[in-house]
């Protein structure tokens, strides 16, 4: 069931608290009075946050009277949103149909040994996130990933785990 | 004519593929070179087989050019465009030179891609070069009532494309005769079906189109507001959907008395979704646009009576909303032309999987499978053998090789145990285990049930399981009537489409392929080759070099040799990871 996708923050996460809420306030603002305007305000402030810190649940509600509870079961829902900060970089393996016959499970297995964590989970210097999604669309070219806006077509293992070599080499650098 | 044109493909896959390069290429040495060709951009044309795309069009003619890498981009500029010498070998269609590519595109009707391909999508005076926005103006002119274009939408035999097949002239009618001071059009852009990409593709390349579409949609049912809901995966798709609202809204074509006529304001909104599958489903996509959890309601009451704030709705998807545009400028009788007596028209289908030609085809209804897979799509890679195809994404089934005679219109589909769906056809090769795809699929609906029936919650996990334990060689002997017990119940308890649904592909793969679950329950034995953990790796002596690079990849060391002498894999100890095979560069492993 989709709940089950997104781990709350679990004791000793970190949840930085210390977020500048007044990033929100042209947020706030704009949707305060719109009808249907939970979803935005929590992509709003997903897209301010890279996440959605507990705090910012309360100045929603503050703000906009928008109940805590039904909050936390749109966010919970859907899987674009996230209760934890995730990595610089978040790199969407494809999974689809046309991905699976193609043996995507490979290349998503071989990055994910390379990088030492397990799907969705982050890398220890918070570079990557790994995530596996439905569908990116772009069927011809499987297996397909896709890092920040970037796709990338035809893969093998080799070649993914390559990108992601290059990507921490230009970081570090 | 004027200047040569240089056209580049910037769809998603063409962007995947490398267009940006390619285009920055042509950028870089036109300026450099100072030279005097135009650079345009288009989106998708359908080709992804042979991307990055580009088009050249001088004088003579039009020339597509394919596989278009910086190193071509310096050939092509350096023989056609200073030289006027075309160069054969690149070209994948033109009227002046024949191509081994030429039959991917013969057969097809172009309706819904009319303009993918043609057009920059980021142009509205391009898509008005097009016979853009002249169906709008043809009601305007005409004065035609809102009652004669929901006769033509029904004349035309139109049925709704994202996959329910429901006359979309009917649903026009009720949401018309359901009296309101507010009424919706709904555009469903929540393309969710993996492997079809049809509706990204028309909304990247011709967004005017759907624009056009609902507007239409909304003079008709006498709507005043429409809202697009685009997931959010399709970045590309909503950049060009909001720079076609504002330029719409710029020239007058959304807002008040729009296009002169008087009374009919209508604006449109783009509304991202936040990744749920079954908002794909009309209830909970209006409970998302809501903003509340996408969970499906009881209907009736239907949308066209109380959908959006409980006001009448007419939901439809992109491709229905981008025929409206065609079928009200050239009648409803061209478009009935095409297709069979019961669905009229063309149909977009997503070709991928162990296809020659993967990419966007357009065909009339009743094309056979046979043709779409052996004609337009070349074959199968690498001459495997040709097993099935998927039709309808995780709500539709299998279609095995025997059946693929079969027609594509709704009702030769569904009479297969398939459905059309949005037209996702995902083809298999003898390599692909058909128990394994039902378990992908089952995996899929499995997690993105919302989880309001429990049939659908729970039952899709236990057939998830049951499924699980078959690939990993421990199914029992009553796991298929187990599973074909649990899919009648899930069919029969849920509440939409999805948990309705999501039994298809086990319920078609078990009635075409029986036998492969009986390989798998009693002999243990994967006859496709490709379930881990029913497979024996063993060494093969003659190409094995003793080089040790599978030795020091087995993570439970099932592999002992020394080095230079030849290796041997201990079978009770293997975990059938696959590493070696993967590790090995002198092919010295046999899967078997």
């Amino acid at each position: 069931m989709r709940i089950q996708r997104i781990k709350p923050p679990q004791n000793g996460d970190a949840d930085p608290g210390k977020v500048d809420l007044s990033l929100m306030d042209a947020l706030l603002e704009k949707y305060k009075n719109r009808k249907g305007n939970l979803i935005p305000l929590l992509q709003g402030t997903q897209d301010i946050y890279g996440y959605l810190p507990i705090a910012a649940f309360y100045r929603i509600h503050e703000s906009t009277g928008l109940e805590l509870n039904e909050m936390y079961g749109v966010a919970t829902f859907y899987a674009q949103f996230r209760l934890t900060p995730a990595g610089k970089h978040i790199v969407k393996m494809c999974h689809g149909t046309a991905c699976h016959v193609q043996n995507v499970t490979a290349i998503t297995d071989e990055i994910l040994d390379n990088l030492q964590v397990k799907d969705g989970e982050t890398t220890k210097d918070g570079l990557f996130t790994i995530e596996t999604v439905a569908c990116l669309g772009c069927c011809s070219l499987a297996p397909v990933m896709m890092i920040g806006e970037e796709t990338y077509g035809k893969l093998t293992p080799r070649e993914a785990v390559k990108i992601i070599r290059e990507i921490r080499r230009s970081e570090n650098n | 004519m004027g200047k040569t044109q240089v056209i580049v493909g910037l769809g998603s896959c063409g962007i995947a593929a490398g267009a940006r390069k390619t285009y920055n290429e042509f950028q870089r040495i036109m300026q450099a070179d100072k030279l005097d060709f135009e650079l345009k951009k288009t989106s998708c044309i359908g080709m992804c087989f042979r991307e990055p795309l580009v088009e050249v069009i001088d004088e003579s003619g039009a020339y597509l050019y394919g596989e278009v890498d910086p190193q071509r981009v310096d050939e092509i500029i350096e023989k056609h465009i200073k030289k006027f010498s075309p160069i054969p070998e690149y070209i994948v269609q033109s009227d002046k030179y024949p191509s081994k590519d030429q039959q991917f595109f013969d057969g097809q009707v172009k309706i819904s891609l009319r303009n993918c391909g043609h057009i920059d999508p980021e142009s509205i005076a391009e898509y008005e070069a097009r016979d853009g926005y002249k169906a709008i103006r043809k009601i305007a002119a005409g004065n035609i009532s809102p009652d004669k274009v929901i006769q033509d939408v029904l004349d035309s035999g139109l049925r709704g494309r994202g996959g329910g097949g429901f006359p979309t002239g009917m649903k026009w009618k009720f949401a018309r005769n359901n009296q309101s001071e507010r009424k919706y059009v709904i555009c469903n852009a929540d393309e969710g079906d993996p492997g079809a990409f049809m509706d990204r593709s028309i909304l990247e390349g011709d967004p005017h189109g759907v624009l056009e579409g609902m507007i239409i949609c909304g003079y008709a049912i006498g709507a005043s507001e429409g809202y697009i809901y685009c997931r959010a995966e399709y970045p590309l798709a909503i950049k060009r959907l909001n720079i076609a609202i504002a330029q719409a809204r710029d020239k007058g074509y959304l807002g008040k008395d729009v296009f002169g006529i008087s009374g009919f304001d209508f604006d449109i909104i783009i509304k991202e979704g936040a990744g749920a599958f079954v908002c794909g489903e009309e209830t909970a996509l209006i409970a998302s646009i809501e903003g509340m959890r996408g969970m499906p309601r009881r209907r009736p009451p239907f949308p066209a009576e109380a959908g959006l704030w409980k006001n009448p709705t007419n939901i439809n998807n992109v491709e229905t909303f981008i025929n409206i545009p065609w079928i009200i400028y050239n009648g409803p009788d061209a478009y009935a032309s095409y297709g069979t007596e019961k669905s009229k028209g063309t149909k977009v289908f997503a070709l991928t999987g162990k296809i020659r030609h993967g990419g966007l085809v357009e065909v009339p209804m009743g094309i056979t499978i046979k043709d779409i897979i052996y004609k337009l799509g070349g074959g199968i890679t690498g001459d495997k053998k040709f097993k099935a195809v998927q039709l309808g994404g995780p709500s539709g089934g299998c279609i095995p090789e025997h059946l693929s005679h079969t027609q594509v219109d709704y009702d030769s589909v569904n009479a297969t145990g398939a459905i059309m769906g949005s037209g996702g056809m995902v083809v298999m090769d003898e390599t692909t285990c058909v128990v394994d795809i039902a378990k992908f699929f089952l995996d899929f609906t499995q997690k993105e049930s919302c989880g309001k029936c429990t049939f659908c919650r729970l039952g899709t996990k236990r057939m998830l399981e049951i499924l699980t334990r078959i690939t990993e060689g421990e199914g029992k002997e009553e796991d298929i009537q187990t599973l074909e017990e649990l899919a009648e119940t899930i069919k029969d308890s849920s509440l939409c489409g999805l948990g309705q649904t999501a039994p298809n592909p086990v319920l078609t793969t078990i009635k075409y392929f029986r036998d492969e679950y009986e390989a798998h329950i009693r002999d243990r034995k994967c006859p496709a080759i490709s379930c881990k953990k029913l497979l024996t790796y063993t060494v093969i002596e003659e190409n094995c070099t003793g080089c040790m690079a599978c030795i020091k990849g087995c993570p439970v060391d099932a592999i002992e040799g020394e080095k230079k002498q030849t290796h041997k894999i201990l079978q009770d100890v293997c975990i059938r990871c696959g590493v070696c095979f993967t590790k090995c560069k002198f092919e010295a492993i046999r899967v078997s």
